[in-house]
């Protein structure tokens, strides 16, 4: 009689603990979808939204091509200006090493 | 004071435009200043202006890779990039960014992503601040031993690198460029811890790959640096395709932030040839603190006051190393002008 009372005691405590658990576990979790707001753009940031919102792969594409593009142009103007001023950045010796 | 805020479309949040161009401008002085990306204050940084941290990453790993061409370029045809051994870490990086991206994403499904990312942040920048005052005491106590007669000036160090290279396991692969022999899978685990990391907390990872490189692979110094840039720009571009395939990138504030690196990293650049001293080290040491210092404000809710510490920690040490730069280049330009005037001088006395 113990034996059988002390068994549906577990029995009930494992199901009360489980059963958050499995509708817990539920569906499996998928990404959050996020859509771009496109009614208040315009111009270049209206054409990266959507193509966000239409075409993801060429978007991330974009995101590649342009960076490079962006990252690389802005660089050698930097260093083009600055040999016009007269330093060349790429003949540096520094502080340290000079003493 | 609208026309300060500039919408994105994707994050859906209205960020403080000229906060990110001085964030774009900090991170491009401090890095071209201390040869160091500087990632690790964009994304707490974005984040504290108002991004969603998985955005924060996103649009910071793909920032650094625009930031890295130039450095990459210019290192390579210094001859300081190892290809070989680059390509095969490439690997190990691009597997590390994935994981690390997986599971930003999975801890966005949580809903645990911006704590869990601040705090490992807080641990991360106490390591990097720990590893800067130690330095700064260790050239201190070197620069006192120096001074001492009785010091015979020998070092020694930790390298790991000969006892890793006797694991043969096949591939053994030679790199040419940095001059050892070993099995491709030692380059191509270290580069997919840092990987992790870099795709974890959207940052170039050169702060952990440079010195593992050198004491775990064996790699000399200045070609650890080239190798380390040609890895931050493949792995910042990768970042940079995945986070989007993901929807987790504002491409604008890449772009303003680009325009502002691009002018901070040559101030930094520059600035190097004009610093002396090891204070500077301890000021970069603070602001790294001040950083983390902020994050934790960030976490406890107090968000005014965390963007203040951070904005105004990296705009003085921008200020401090913009006065050594221009100081440095007056100072440069008077003893230009003197040397030409002194000839014309000493003509004008023998006529």
């Amino acid at each position: 009689m113990a034996f059988r009372f002390k068994l549906g005691a577990w029995s009930s405590a494992l199901l009360l603990l489980l059963s958050p658990l499995t509708r817990a576990a539920g569906e499996k979790a998928t990404d959050l979808v996020v859509v771009a707001d496109t009614r208040v753009l315009g111009g270049f940031n209206r054409y990266l939204a959507d193509l966000y919102n239409h075409d993801l792969w060429l978007f991330a594409i974009h995101a590649v091509v342009l960076t490079t593009i962006l990252g690389g142009t802005l660089g050698l103007l930097m260093d083009a200006i600055m040999k016009r001023i007269g330093i060349d950045l790429g003949r540096k010796k520094t502080a340290q090493q000079e003493h | 004071m609208d026309w300060l805020y500039m919408h994105m479309p994707i994050a859906g949040v209205d960020i403080f435009w000229p906060g990110l161009l001085l964030i774009g401008y900090a991170v491009g002085v401090i890095g071209g200043f201390f040869g160091m990306g500087g990632a690790w204050m964009v994304t707490p940084g974005l984040n504290i202006l108002g991004f969603p941290m998985a955005f924060a990453i996103g649009t910071d790993i793909a920032h650094i890779a625009g930031k890295s061409m130039i450095s990459t370029m210019r290192h390579s045809k210094f001859g300081n990039v190892d290809y070989r051994l680059g390509l095969i870490m490439l690997v190990g990086t691009m597997a590390g960014i994935e994981v690390g991206a997986q599971v930003v994403m999975w801890l966005e499904r949580l809903g645990e992503i911006g704590p869990v990312v601040r705090w490992v942040y807080v641990v991360f920048l106490a390591l990097i601040a720990l590893m800067v005052f130690y330095d700064y005491g260790k050239a201190v106590a070197g620069r006192k031993k120096s001074q001492d007669p009785s010091h015979t000036g020998a070092t020694g160090g930790i390298n790991w690198a000969p006892s890793l290279h006797k694991i043969r396991i096949p591939p053994m692969v030679h790199f040419r460029v940095a001059g050892i022999y070993c099995s491709m899978w030692l380059p191509i685990l270290v580069s997919f811890i840092t990987g992790v990391l870099a795709g974890f907390l959207g940052i170039g990872g050169g702060l952990l790959r440079m010195p593992a490189l050198v004491y775990f692979i064996g790699v000399p110094t200045h070609v650890a640096v080239g190798t380390d840039l040609f890895e931050v720009m493949i792995s910042g571009l990768y970042g940079a395709f995945t986070y989007s395939l993901k929807g987790r990138i504002e491409l604008v504030a890449v772009f303003v932030m680009l325009c502002g690196a691009a002018v901070g990293a040559q101030i930094g650049t520059v600035a190097t040839k004009y610093a002396k001293g090891y204070g500077i080290r301890l000021m970069f040491g603070f602001a790294v603190v001040a950083c983390m210092v902020s994050i934790i404000l960030k976490q406890m809710g107090v968000t005014t006051t965390a963007t203040f510490i951070i904005l105004g920690a990296i705009t003085a040490i921008c200020v401090y190393i913009m006065i050594i730069m221009f100081r440095g280049a007056a100072q440069e330009l008077r003893e230009k002008r003197c040397a030409s005037s002194q000839p014309a001088d000493r003509v004008g006395a023998e006529r």
